[in-house]
């Protein structure tokens, strides 16, 4: 760039490129190759993909097979110069968002919108960006506004491919000898979205009328610079401009480096061999995607459910009455691994959407899988849309997995997507065992919560807003081999960080009290959950200022493997018009933690408003100086029997914060004894204990004796359940409606579900009043798609509804015979086995 | 990369001898190409009966080929749960944690889901009483069948290998 500048010229071979395009352009031809315009070049590739097997019917890796030096050489210079972009330009943010947490990821894209390859980061959106592209080509951008050399687009609308509004993407075409050879894309997580509440993800929103700004795949700069028209727009639409500022100038350096990096490929391989690379690049990615699968996992059905609670009855400030209700989300997952090692999920049976921010698109529910594979089956720099094209998605058409609604509020999918995915891990965890890979076997994750949020005049007197990503470090599922990591990661951002609490506090007006291990958060097992952790915060010189909460309450999403436990699930703890200025003054104690809500160590050293309760959202609410607020951010899953869990690990548990003494017996049937009051440990706990060999011994023979004594024949059980359920006993309404929406949404999930209870043809769940109402409105409201015009490769998830068989299968049966696994021609044709690739 | 382990760090793997470097380099080495064969032959070693194992299907659970020429889900303690294709959970014992005072066992205060939303269903095995699986999920859910591998597929076409059989019983 700066070269270029020195010229004298602002971009001289950005203005030669135009001129070619437009060259062309007066010649009738399109920015495609050869000519083409780009629908037809995307619609020509979709068709020989389809009727090849292989991506752009690439047959044969030419390239790789007969120079595979050269071949590798410019993978891992492009690879490697994305991730450079991504390293260099994260010091031009100004947000620990961005800076710490590493909310940023880069991507190089073909121009039809595949990944070719992208950087570390929060590569979830390998696959968003990717649906940014296709949407305007399929929506003739090449016509209107035009895709030039030099332009700019952003986008961050969910229905056009992105999770949610916060993830800001720009998108810069590269073009050479006027063909458009590549896109360069890089999307961050901003602090404020400037939704109806402060913060980047707000909850008190009933639709995307309460998101925050959308920006629809914009046009919004040419030949390298800003539009006037938006850069004195977005400013406006967020309460924190600065950050969003340099978010922009972080992407755009980024986009330029990967924009030099290709024109440097071509300049030393040439664009034929450029080209070559990102179309082999691709099938290579898609090949070794089943290879890893056909090595490491069994073909069958995997299936699971997932569930996780939004609870809406009675919060303050929602924006719409009809959005005071409880939402469950349900989430029954299926996996087919097909024959060829090729995957088709199937979320039929999920429940409606609802009048709540955690909606999701395909774009975020695909985008979601691929941040999970990158950590398990593609766990190498290989990950582009490959794996894309050996997926066949089956997403219900009005779900919350699928709204194909653009009125619904999408701010936070990943409290939804999330949840949904956790049983994809077991899913692939019991391949792995039954595959002997044991050393790749993870129970699950952890639910990302909670999410501090909140804004309104800080310590610097500014309008701000605040997004906590302390949340990028959950305790992780346990391992077949070892406990899950403590307080290491989270699930969209593979390399999670809590961040360092003075760089929080330079742009939070929430000093710290204290941070610790939580215990119990982890569940327990033989191998543990990974535990969580927790921050108490206070507040200090701010006014106008609201906080609040975001994670599961009733109900855990991370299940147990092998007779694990679920990790926690989440409360609230703040504290209003508290002493603890007093306190300061005086040098008494005041809470650092609530490291065991039972035992009212908290209450004891703090007086005044507090707020303790078991549920995990709360809308904005006003804080001021003093207050407290409880961080707390949740654990993993656990693995195997509990009983079978080395005692002496349990105690070392104690010492170091991950278990509570009495938790010890209840929970793993170690006898412990407490031998020192004093002894201090790497952790917040005080204490020594010790373990009492026998007793445990004799404890975990009584534990064995009482489960078989307490526990019931399945069949038995079986017959009371039944009768529960016909005569509607113990059920809330909450869980009826659940049932009831998934039903209405899912004719294969109703007969399932009355074929497995055996109830009668003509049963339903009797609802409230108000619960009835909220189907009614939800249902009639019908959909609102975002993409009028798809190529043909786009309807596979536009192209199925309720009553119509899904195209992915549905194999959840009563009866208990395996299904045949569908044939590959869902997706692709070819069956061959292929040549095994250095990639997995 | 190994193109196959030792006999001996197989077993290592399966008794849970392997120190954290040596699980690490497993994790980030290509996989090896007889992992399943040597994995179900240590594991067949392991078991006190002598039904061939053609998968191992679960922590503690196998698909066993029988005499009959039936594959059945065997527990390690000899306990035999029912065909392969069937769900194991059907023949299993349960126990339902539903109230507050089941949850505080496990969890503390609050930590817990609400028994009203969300119950723990823990699936015992009859023949030794080992805490097989639990899954959370609401009340009034049915039974999950979580895993139906094809394994005709994964032997002919996969591995390439004939499916374990067990000699017939003498008459």
């Amino acid at each position: 760039m700066s070269t270029e500048q020195n010229e004298g010229e602002s971009f001289p071979r950005m203005r030669r490129e135009k001129e070619r395009v437009h060259e062309q352009q007066e010649q009738g031809d399109g920015i495609g190759w050869d000519g083409q315009t780009l629908r037809d070049q995307f619609e020509a590739l979709e068709e020989k993909t389809e009727e090849t097997g292989h991506y752009a019917g690439f047959e044969q890796l030419e390239l790789k097979q007969n120079n595979p030096i050269e071949y590798e050489q410019m993978f891992a210079q492009l690879r490697g110069d994305l991730v450079n972009a991504r390293e260099t330009s994260k010091e031009v943010a100004a947000t620990p968002i961005v800076e710490q947490e590493g909310e940023l990821c880069y991507g190089l894209f073909t121009p039809e919108g595949d990944s070719i390859a992208v950087s570390t980061g929060i590569i979830v959106h390998i696959h968003t960006m990717s649906e940014a592209i296709k949407y305007m080509i399929n929506h003739d951008y090449e016509e209107s506004p035009g895709i030039e050399p030099g332009d700019i687009f952003v986008n961050n609308d969910t229905h056009v491919g992105d999770v949610h509004a916060c993830d800001i993407m720009t998108l810069i075409p590269i073009f050479h000898e006027g063909e458009l050879v590549a896109w360069a894309g890089g999307v961050n997580h901003v602090i404020d979205t400037g939704a109806i509440g402060p913060g980047s993800m707000n909850v008190s929103q009933a639709s995307r009328f309460g998101d925050g700004a959308y920006y629809t795949a914009r046009k919004v700069g040419e030949d390298l610079k800003l539009f006037n028209s938006w850069k004195k727009d977005y400013p406006d639409k967020t309460r924190t401009p600065d950050f969003l500022k340099l978010d922009e100038r972080t992407r755009m350096t980024g986009c330029l480096m990967i924009r030099d990096a290709v024109k440097n490929i071509i300049d030393e391989y040439g664009v034929k061999q450029f080209k070559q690379l990102s179309r082999e690049a691709i099938e290579d990615g898609r090949r070794g995607f089943r290879n890893r699968i056909k090595k490491t996992m069994l073909p069958g059905t995997y299936r699971g459910a997932s569930f996780v609670d939004a609870l809406y009855e009675g919060q303050d400030n929602l924006t719409r009455a009809y959005a005071d209700e409880n939402h469950l989300m349900h989430a029954p997952s299926e996996l087919h691994v097909r024959e060829d090692g090729s995957f088709q999920v199937s979320f039929e049976g999920a429940n409606k959407w609802g009048w709540h921010p955690y909606n999701c698109t395909p774009a975020a529910i695909q985008g979601g899988i691929w941040v999970m594979l990158t950590q398990t089956v593609i766990p190498n720099s290989n990950v582009n849309d490959g794996a894309y094209y050996s997926c066949d998605f089956h997403l219900p058409v009005g779900s919350w997995a699928n709204t194909q609604n653009t009125e619904t509020a999408h701010a936070y999918a990943w409290h939804f997507l999330v949840s949904a995915w956790a049983p994809l891990w077991q899913h692939l965890s019991r391949g792995y065992f039954s595959r002997g890979f044991w050393e790749e076997i993870n129970a699950g994750n952890a639910n990302t919560s909670n999410w501090l949020q909140g804004g309104g005049i800080d310590q610097f007197d500014k309008l701000h807003a605040v997004n906590s990503f302390e949340s990028a470090c959950e305790g992780v599922g346990a391992r077949y081999v070892e406990d899950g990591e403590p307080h290491a990661a989270a699930i969209w951002n593979p390399e999670g960080d809590m961040g360092d609490a003075e760089v929080w506090e330079m742009t939070e007006p929430l000093p710290f009290l204290g941070r610790a291990v939580k215990p119990n958060t982890g569940g327990a097992g033989r191998r543990a959950g990974g535990a969580g952790f927790e921050s108490m915060r206070t507040v200090k010189d701010v006014s106008r200022w609201l906080l609040y909460e975001m994670g599961n309450g009733y109900m855990t999403s991370d299940g147990g493997l092998f007779g694990g436990y679920p990790a926690a699930s989440g409360y609230i703890l703040n504290a209003q018009n508290t002493d603890l200025e007093e306190r300061f003054e005086n040098q008494e104690d005041y809470p650092q933690h609530d490291l065991d809500p039972e035992s009212g160590d908290f209450e004891s050293k703090i007086n005044g408003d507090i707020t303790r309760r078991p549920e995990g959202i709360s809308t904005p609410k006003e804080f001021d100086d003093y207050d407290m607020y409880l961080n707390y951010l949740r654990g993993g899953s656990g693995l195997g029997d509990p009983l079978e869990r080395d005692p002496e690990d349990v105690v070392a548990d104690i010492h170091d914060g991950y278990v509570l003494p009495r938790h010890a017996k209840d929970a793993y049937a170690v006898v412990v004894e407490k031998v020192d009051d004093e002894a201090k440990h790497n952790s917040a706990v005080q204490g020594e204990w010790e373990l009492d060999e026998e007793a445990t011994e004799e404890l975990r023979e009584e534990r064995m004796q009482e489960r078989a004594e307490t526990s019931q024949p399945v069949t038995e059980w079986y017959e009371e359940q039944r009768e529960r359920i016909r005569t509607e006993e113990n059920l809330i309404d909450d869980v009826k409606k659940t049932y009831e929406s998934s039903m209405r949404m899912s004719k294969q999930f109703a007969e399932f579900y009355h074929e497995f209870w055996d109830l009668p043809e003509d049963f339903d769940f009797t609802l409230s009043e108000k619960a009835e109402k909220s189907l009614e409105n939800r249902f009639k409201t019908g959909l609102k798609q975002k993409w009028d015009n798809p190529t043909k490769g786009h309807e596979t998830w536009l192209g199925v509804g309720r009553d119509d068989e899904p195209e992915v299968p549905y194999t959840w049966t009563a009866d208990r015979t395996i299904q045949d696994l569908p044939t590959p021609d869902a997706s692709f044709s070819d069956t061959k086995a292929e040549p095994a690739t250095d990639d997995d | 990369m190994p193109e196959s382990y030792p006999r001996e760090h197989i077993e290592d793997l399966v008794d849970d001898n392997l120190e954290w470097n040596q699980l690490h380099d497993m994790m980030s080495d290509f996989k090896d190409a007889d992992r399943f064969q040597q994995v179900r032959d240590v594991l067949q070693e392991r078991v006190d009966w002598d039904d061939p194992i053609i998968i191992p299907y679960a922590d503690h659970l196998y698909v066993v080929a029988k005499p009959d020429g039936r594959w059945v889900i065997k527990c390690d303690c000899g306990h035999e749960f029912c065909e392969h294709d069937e769900n194991w959970k059907m023949d299993a014992l349960i126990n339902v944690r539903d109230s507050e005072e089941a949850y505080l066992e496990i969890y503390p205060e609050d930590m817990h889901p609400h028994p009203d939303y969300m119950e723990l269903r823990e699936f015992f095995c009859p023949g030794c009483n080992t805490l097989l699986e639990v899954t959370n999920v609401m009340p009034g859910y049915p039974l999950i069948h979580e895993f139906e591998p094809d394994i005709e597929t994964f032997y002919s076409e996969w591995i390439e290998e004939p499916i374990p059989t067990a000699e017939p019983e003498s008459a």
